[in-house]
């Protein structure tokens, strides 16, 4: 038999500046990053990193500009964080300073335009 | 240094059961950089939350793949009633571990027959789906459906099986296990296959962990992970120990797989010897809000499942991080170095589920 543990879900809103420190904060304490991914909000973009640990999952949230999306990639911490950051790149136009691999908007290739964020989009309004 | 060629692999490639493309920079027969595009059938499932309520929601995010599809199902309500407080009857919590089991035995022989067939060997390939077809004349007669079941929803399971329908389920799958135990042997030990498999696409355990790799991937790899251990369902009360091997190449991958669909049986025949009475499923009122993020271990791995309520009845958002997306970093950094002969072994040895990914 298992003991059954329930999972614990957690939420942080941080800075920007403040998301690699705290990145390596979990990586030191056995964190995997489990997921990460973007929302579009009416204030901007909330970027969102799930950290895991023995069914605790603490995530973090980042809240950028919609106009000019600018974030310190985690992928110097995590490197397979490349993927979900290559991903926000191409689909909400996030870019991701010193990305440990970057697909240069070639990742995804979808026949739709991209990214799918008004603010990027000229003339494009909500 | 010899010259650098580059070889488009996918996304229709013979061996490719799904369509991802590879740009394989090549110096004579080896690889040395893969470069991976994804978003050929890209859906857009995620963006349906703005137009389907939350209920309705389960039979979009089943839809996220054909082939574990009544665990993105489960992953879906298991998120939004981890949201909402909501607590599922006992018997609904062992149904959706009983038809999951089976979604893993199913998801695993499809990809031991697309294994086969991508070395070559037909007549596995057939033998093994041939058994896979038993699996889904089973979800057809408790459910209904052979790819997409509808049978899960938030506060448990739309339909009951009677016990001795699953005792029945539990006697096929008995004779299932002798069936497969002469397949296991080809694929095992069968010296074609071996020099396809072993010390081929290694993977170290740590690797897999600073890749991130999920699910039979990184438990080839000796990581001993596995989201049934936190017991939820009713794996908390069954007997039940991650399968792991320690050598990290093709050859532990196919077989923490075929250990795997013995385990699953054995789940599925313990759950049904243990199925307690009762309801299955509550009535859920009111609309969630706030955010949750949920995991469930797919046939595949680990996956992630993220909803942001409202307090409509509409979700704000709904993020499904596939296992395969979790083993793409793993692939990009396994394929330099290799034979390109051996690239197909080593794209299908992590069971790529691209449609998934997409989403």
């Amino acid at each position: 038999m298992i003991e059954r543990k329930d999972l614990i879900s957690d939420f942080a809103s941080i800075g920007a500046d403040e998301l690699l420190d705290a990145a390596q904060d979990f990586k030191g304490k056995g964190y995997r990053l489990g997921q990460s991914c973007a929302t579009k909000i009416p204030d901007g973009i909330e970027v969102l990193y799930s950290f895991e640990r023995d069914n605790v999952i603490k995530n973090l949230k980042v809240t950028i500009d919609d106009k000019a999306p600018e974030l310190r990639s985690v992928s110097a911490v995590y490197g397979y964080a490349f993927m979900y950051e290559n991903e926000m790149h191409d689909l909400f136009g996030i870019k991701f300073k010193d990305l440990s691999l970057d697909y240069g908007g070639k990742f995804f290739k979808i026949a739709m335009e991209t990214p799918w964020n008004p603010a990027l989009v000229k003339g494009g309004d909500e | 240094m010899a010259k650098r060629t580059i070889i488009p692999f996918g996304p229709q490639h013979p061996v490719l059961p799904e369509p991802i493309h590879l740009d394989l920079v090549m110096e004579d027969e080896t690889v040395v950089e893969a470069i991976p595009s994804i978003g050929f059938i890209h859906r857009g499932l995620e963006k349906l939350v703005e137009k389907n309520e939350w209920p309705e929601m389960v039979y979009v995010i089943e839809r996220v793949c054909g082939i574990c599809s009544f665990g993105h199902g489960w992953g879906y309500c298991k998120t939004i009633e981890g949201n909402m407080g909501v607590e599922v009857p006992p018997r609904a919590e062992y149904l959706r571990t009983i038809w999951a089991e089976l979604g893993r035995i199913h998801s695993h022989l499809l990809w031991l027959g697309l294994t086969a067939d991508g070395f070559g060997f037909e007549s596995l390939f057939m033998h093994t789906w041939k058994i896979r077809e038993t699996i889904l004349d089973i979800f057809e007669e408790t459910t209904g459906g052979r790819v997409i079941f509808s049978i899960c929803k938030v506060g448990g399971v739309r339909k009951d099986i009677s016990n001795e329908k699953l005792s029945e389920i539990s006697e096929i799958i008995g004779n299932l296990k002798v069936e497969l135990s002469e397949l296991t042997d080809v694929f095992l030990n069968d010296v074609s296959v071996k020099n396809r498999l072993v010390g081929v696409g290694v993977m170290t355990k740590e690797e897999a962990v600073e890749f991130g790799a999920v699910g039979p991937t990184a438990r080839a790899s000796g990581v001993d992970n596995d989201v049934r251990r936190d017991g939820h369902g009713a794996y908390g009360e069954l007997s039940f120990v991650p399968i792991v091997e320690a050598e990290g190449d093709c050859y532990a991958r196919c077989k923490v797989r075929i250990r795997e669909i013995f385990q699953s049986m054995n789940l599925i025949r313990q759950a049904v010897k243990q199925i307690p009475c009762g309801a299955v499923s509550v009535v859920v009122k009111g609309n969630p809000s706030g955010e949750y993020v949920g995991r469930m271990e797919q046939p595949r791995g680990e996956a992630y499942y993220y909803s942001k309520g409202s307090g409509t009845k509409f979700l704000e958002r709904i993020r499904v991080r596939t296992p395969t997306a979790a083993n793409i970093p793993a692939l990009v950094h396994l394929l330099p170095g290799c034979d390109l002969a051996d690239v197909p072994m080593l794209v299908l040895t992590i069971d790529p589920c691209i449609s998934c990914t997409e989403r």
